[in-house]
């Protein structure tokens, strides 16, 4: 009776913060998508199948290897993390460089920004991107303008921050938001989204090096689902550079994150249904964007849909829209068409109502082929 | 006389240890039923569910709640245990640590200028007494002599950080003086000395005029949430030791030597109450979901324009999509 009322209460509740035991998994509410593996990159070495919280942590271990000058921080990052990006890491770099610190967001992105400001790198944890915003005033008046108002004498470019980001299932208002349209509106800030574990590890390791404060955020339903053959060896993926993951010709659908594995479903069930082949971007780098890539390929496709988890006012697509139609507007066929979650918090029990899924980003695709 | 008033509450207590939660799974929650009891239905409480339950919340809507179903006052917007209630005058929770400190002062205030007989509850833990609002709001309530009590349950871990890493100074307690706030430290796991601090503190309150500090020594038993295994970091052997100084265990010990409580009457409270439960639990599992088109609204108190379109669209989408979508979880119509 008692093992019944448990599995029916984790059923009814969160599973947010991961557990070890794989089978409690079977009681989580199935994803809204399914997961596109990425393609092995083109480095020399061995590889490695890794989920995106093992690749994270890989990582982790290079930089604090490869760097004396370097830590890791954040809430309860020393025990491994919620979501077990940080495991060991303290065990084998000490306590003097892997950390908890008090429960308080601000302090994190502040202490960053002064460890950054000496030399170290920093890579600071916010144990999820909704509640970063005691940070926002860290992040957007300090971490982003300490080089433009030292006129380059004092910077914060070795401060890295991740948070996990997205939605998840069951996570409701405050375990489920996309803020990086709020950051895309901050200059001197980067930004990046992993799609999975190999963007996830290289991404990660490009923020670290990057002379320039970065965030990164990492979709949490991606840490144990995104399972990629992943390089062992250090590498990185560059930061403003887009990547076609499907070639089209008819329609350009652009996301980031887990809406790229939502998008690539939708290009397999317009081909299937439509006869008609999708260009699949995945945006990776929000702030700066390669507005480049993008509109090559709405020069080519003439039809841009945007998709993204975030509410579509003042969402990064409107942004992405906005240049596409000054830079391609001769090109276009059709208006480009945002599809996102809707202009409400997240909300718990209809986030299936919420979400751009693909059946909706389908809709999408029809109608502006019939525009 | 409190020890039999204190009895006639357990029975609700109980009823915590199985109710449907995530963040912890066993609570030190009868440290309030000492609390509760001091406090009459005026006053504000801000997060503690154990509050609504003694208050005669009824059990079915915390279940109602858990489950987002179509009676959940909620709507089913937020996770499972964010309970509001304004017939109980319950502030509903929200996620976010430490953000409703400096609300319960300035709702505090308010009962000062309205000049009722009143004060405001708030409960928070000794983790969220880092984040910047604790600062905020303690120095709001005493530069503005707010009639606010703060609890703070130091239960020596936030997740999986230990006290020791949280501050180095003599806990929240040792805030207080600073801010200017009258502070007691009491052993949370006492019923009765919770129960006599927070009566002095609510007199003293209402009475002056100015906030109160509690902290309440306790020990979190149970793992941060389900999904939490808390051996992780720390001891099994440490959890035992605490195990048996739960309040649950003390004041059991303690009504037993008067003669009020014994093993059977234990065995049947806790029977009688799994039963209870199990009974809400699968009524409210059986109610459908809110009408879908509560996603949008409460954003504001009229649904404006724009948000209008975008429901109009997904109303013409799930008639187009209905078989993809989970609408017959849902109540067809409102």
């Amino acid at each position: 009776m008692l093992s019944k009322l448990r599995t029916r209460l984790r059923s009814a509740g969160k599973k947010l913060l991961l557990s070890r035991n794989s089978n409690q998994r079977k009681h989580v509410r199935s994803a809204h998508f399914t997961y596109f593996p990425s393609e092995r990159p083109n480095t020399i070495g061995e590889t490695q199948k890794l989920n995106m919280y093992q690749a994270i942590n890989h990582a982790l271990t290079l930089a604090l290897e490869n760097d004396p000058r370097s830590v890791i921080f954040g809430e309860d990052v020393a025990f491994g993390g919620v979501f077990r990006c940080t495991m060991d890491l303290k065990k084998r770099f000490g306590a003097n460089r892997v950390f908890n610190t008090p429960l308080c967001e601000q302090g994190i992105a502040g202490f960053g920004i002064g460890l950054a400001n000496v030399g170290i790198s920093a890579i600071a944890e916010i144990q999820f991107a909704d509640y970063i915003f005691p940070a926002f005033d860290q992040l957007v008046n300090e971490a982003a303008k300490v080089r433009y108002r030292s006129g380059g004498t004092f910077d914060c470019g070795k401060l890295t921050v991740r948070a996990p980001c997205g939605a998840v299932g069951h996570g409701g208002l405050y375990h489920s938001q996309s803020p990086e349209a709020y950051f895309a509106h901050t200059p001197g800030l980067k930004i990046v989204v992993p799609r999975g574990a190999m963007h996830a590890k290289g991404l990660l390791l490009s923020c670290i090096d990057e002379p320039d404060p970065c965030i990164i955020f990492e979709p949490k339903i991606l840490y144990r689902t995104a399972v990629d053959e992943v390089p062992l060896a250090h590498y990185k993926i560059e930061i403003g550079k887009a990547e076609v993951v499907r070639k089209g010709n008819t329609v350009t659908l652009v996301g980031w994150g887990t809406q790229v594995h939502v998008l690539l479903e939708v290009a397999d069930l317009v081909q299937e249904k439509l006869n008609v082949s999708c260009e699949v971007i995945d945006l990776i780098s929000i702030l700066p964007w390669d507005a480049e890539l993008v509109c090559k390929s709405a020069r080519k496709t003439g039809r841009v849909i945007i998709a993204h988890e975030a509410p579509m006012t003042n969402g990064f697509g409107a942004e992405i829209a906005a240049t596409v139609q000054a830079e391609c507007f001769l090109y276009l066929e059709a208006p480009v068409q945002r599809v996102t979650g809707w202009d409400c918090p997240f909300p718990h029990i209809f986030e299936q109502f919420y979400l751009p899924d693909k059946w909706r980003c389908f809709a999408a695709v029809r109608d502006i082929l019939k525009y | 006389m409190i020890a039999k008033k204190l009895l006639q509450g357990i029975s609700r207590f109980r009823c915590v240890l199985w109710q449907v939660k995530q963040y912890t799974t066993i609570t030190n929650e009868p440290q309030f039923l000492g609390i509760n009891n001091v406090f009459t239905n005026n006053i504000q409480f801000i997060n503690q569910e154990s509050v609504l339950l003694h208050r005669g919340y009824p059990l079915l809507k915390f279940m109602n709640q858990c489950y987002g179903n179509c009676d959940d006052e909620g709507k089913g917007k937020q996770m499972p245990i964010h309970y509001g209630s304004k017939e109980f005058n319950f502030m509903t929770i929200s996620s976010p640590l430490g953000t409703q400190l400096p609300q319960a002062a300035g709702a505090a205030y308010a009962f000062k200028l309205d000049k009722r007989n009143a004060c405001v509850v708030c409960y928070f833990g000794e983790g969220a007494a880092s984040e910047g609002d604790a600062h905020a709001a303690f120095n709001f309530a005493a530069t503005l002599s707010c009639p606010i009590i703060f609890i703070c349950r130091n239960n020596g871990y936030a997740i999986s950080t230990p006290v020791f890493e949280q501050f180095k100074g003599d806990g929240i307690a040792a805030k207080g003086p600073a801010y200017g706030i009258n502070t007691i430290r009491v052993d949370g796991n006492d019923v009765l000395a919770v129960y006599y601090a927070t009566k002095n503190a609510r007199d003293f309150c209402i009475k002056q005029q100015k906030p109160v500090l509690i902290e309440a020594m306790t020990y979190r038993i149970g793992h941060h949430s389900t999904s939490d295994d808390s051996t992780a970091y720390r001891s099994s052997d440490e959890i035992a030791q605490w195990n048996i100084q739960t309040p649950l265990a003390k004041f059991r010990f303690y009504l037993e030597s008067l003669g009020l409580w014994c093993q059977e009457k234990e065995q049947e409270l806790i029977n009688s109450t799994k039963e209870e439960i199990l009974h809400f639990f699968k009524e409210a599992e059986k109610k459908s979901k809110p009408y879908w088109k509560e996603l949008f609204t409460d954003v504001y108190k009229e649904i404006p324009d724009h948000i209008r379109k975008q429901m109009n669209l997904m109303e013409k989408h799930l008639e187009e999509f209905k078989e993809y979508y989970p609408l017959n979880s849902f109540v067809h119509k409102k």
